[in-house]
């Protein structure tokens, strides 16, 4: 079992090409931290808070960096050809990764199933009664799924839309880079938080939030702003984030490359980053506290807020300080 | 976080309690570790409201339709944790057109074409929604 789906999805394909890579390996070379606020892309009327890379991107990035081949598809609204794709694939034995939307995958608990579609899994076969067998790499055991549920799912609408995604390897080369992919990634990820000249991705985003929540108690209803508040929350916390928005898989990332690279100054930075972790779970506990209470008290909505951007000074410095280390 | 601090909080609310998640915490030595964690009261917190809050606004659709001021497309949109900009691209209409098919007047004049596509996005038959009873709709 892993603690993030498509980071999990990566290491389990892997896995079938003899490639073993632990999950928060799989997470850093993919360049998977980030931050993302987008007010105005309103989910269900709750604005979009993202902690991670924008879906695929983890598994693009890692294939990249290690020379592995892969295909990537995407079928727009044509069912038919999207299921044919797969039954293809399956029929020659290879496991195939799928963005999926999770309302509609009937094998999780029904807590999960709102329409939420950036979770990926992987379906490595179908059964005699003609359904998909799917390992998904946030949950113990293996699951299958009847073809017009998988369907829906493939196909769900809303943001993101996977418009029936699917990806696979096609060729492993013999020697695998491992230290070259780990600066890759570090590298990456650091232009990736850092760059972003405007407040809706990277660091900026942080602050752009804790800019918003500030205010949520004057422009919102009591009833909107803690669903706001929660909805965060839960993207921090309730989607296989590994604890702390992915910044513990992070940091278990840094501790590994210490070691791969044989820089032990990244074990401190694995250390730091285990801190604003544990400054992220603060973040969450106080701000459950706000959703209990149910009252809009301007005066905890402003602690949140001074929570979120020492967090976002914590991470920016983070990085930059990343950015002086000779990898 | 480390491995002992890791909340183990069950959480008794629609099957959660089913399913465990793996966390990331580091150990005595300091290096990091994989945990497998029921949960965290926190994160049920969060999920158990927007469930309530689904909740609610599912009957308050249904109040509206009882009212006459919403068709019964609206109660299952809504039970599908669909919302408009959701709901018109599975009919492939535009919002304002799903907007009025929300209203009982545009309803009414909905073709069966039409009709059958948003039984289709809702994984039901046309018959469910026109002989749909607000008194006996499943809730959340």
């Amino acid at each position: 079992m892993h603690a993030h789906c498509e980071s999990g999805v990566t290491t389990n394909l892997l896995k079938h090409y003899g490639i073993h890579m632990t999950e928060p390996l799989a997470f850093g070379i993919g360049a998977g931290l980030f931050f993302t606020h987008i007010p105005f892309v309103k989910v269900n009327g709750v604005p979009g808070t993202s902690y991670r890379s924008y879906p695929g991107t983890i598994f693009k990035t890692l294939m990249k960096s290690l020379n592995i081949q892969y295909e990537m598809q995407q079928f727009g609204n044509n069912q038919e050809k999207g299921q044919k794709a797969l039954d293809d694939l399956l029929d020659r034995g290879i496991p195939v990764g799928l963005l999926s939307g999770i309302f509609y995958l009937t094998y999780m608990p029904e807590a999960y199933r709102f329409q939420f579609n950036a979770h990926n899994l992987i379906a490595y076969g179908k059964n005699e009664a003609g359904n998909y067998l799917i390992s998904d790499p946030t949950l113990e055991g293996l699951h299958e799924i009847a073809p017009a549920d998988l369907q829906k799912s493939r196909f769900a609408k809303g943001f993101p839309e996977p418009k029936g995604k699917l990806y696979y390897i096609t060729n492993v080369p013999q020697q695998l880079d491992m230290e070259a992919a780990i600066r890759k990634g570090i590298k990456k990820n650091i232009w990736l938080y850092t760059s972003p000249p405007i407040g809706l991705f990277g660091n900026k985003a942080i602050h752009t939030l804790a800019n918003r929540l500030e205010h949520y108690p004057d422009k919102l209803t009591d009833r909107q702003a803690v669903l706001y508040v929660g909805n965060i929350i839960r993207m921090q916390e309730e989607i296989g984030t590994g604890g702390g928005g992915f910044r513990f898989l992070y940091a278990a990332f840094l501790q590994e490359a210490a070691q791969i690279l044989g820089k032990p100054e990244l074990k401190e930075f694995s250390q730091r980053m285990t801190a604003i972790g544990d400054a992220w779970r603060n973040f969450a506990y106080s701000a459950a506290r706000i959703c209990k209470a149910r009252t809009s008290d301007l005066v905890s909505y402003k602690d949140l807020s001074k929570m979120l951007h020492e967090i976002g000074h914590q991470e920016k410095a983070f990085f930059m300080d990343l950015k002086k280390v000779n990898l | 976080m480390k491995a002992n601090e890791v909340p183990q909080d069950k959480g008794n609310y629609k099957n959660r309690d089913q399913s465990r998640k793996v966390v990331y915490a580091t150990n005595e030595a300091g290096d990091y570790t994989t945990v497998n964690s029921e949960g965290w009261e926190v994160e049920h917190l969060a999920t158990m409201q927007a469930w309530n809050e689904a909740a609610i606004e599912l009957e308050e659709v249904l109040e509206e339709i009882r009212k006459g001021l919403l068709s019964p497309l609206a109660y299952f949109m809504k039970k599908n944790l669909m919302d408009i900009a959701i709901l018109s691209r599975h009919v492939g209409k535009w919002q304002w057109q799903v907007k009025r098919h929300l209203k009982p007047k545009g309803f009414n004049n909905l073709s069966a074409a039409m009709l059958q596509k948003y039984a289709d996005a809702f994984n039901i038959s046309p018959e469910a929604i026109k002989h749909f009873d607000p008194a006996t709709a499943e809730k959340h």
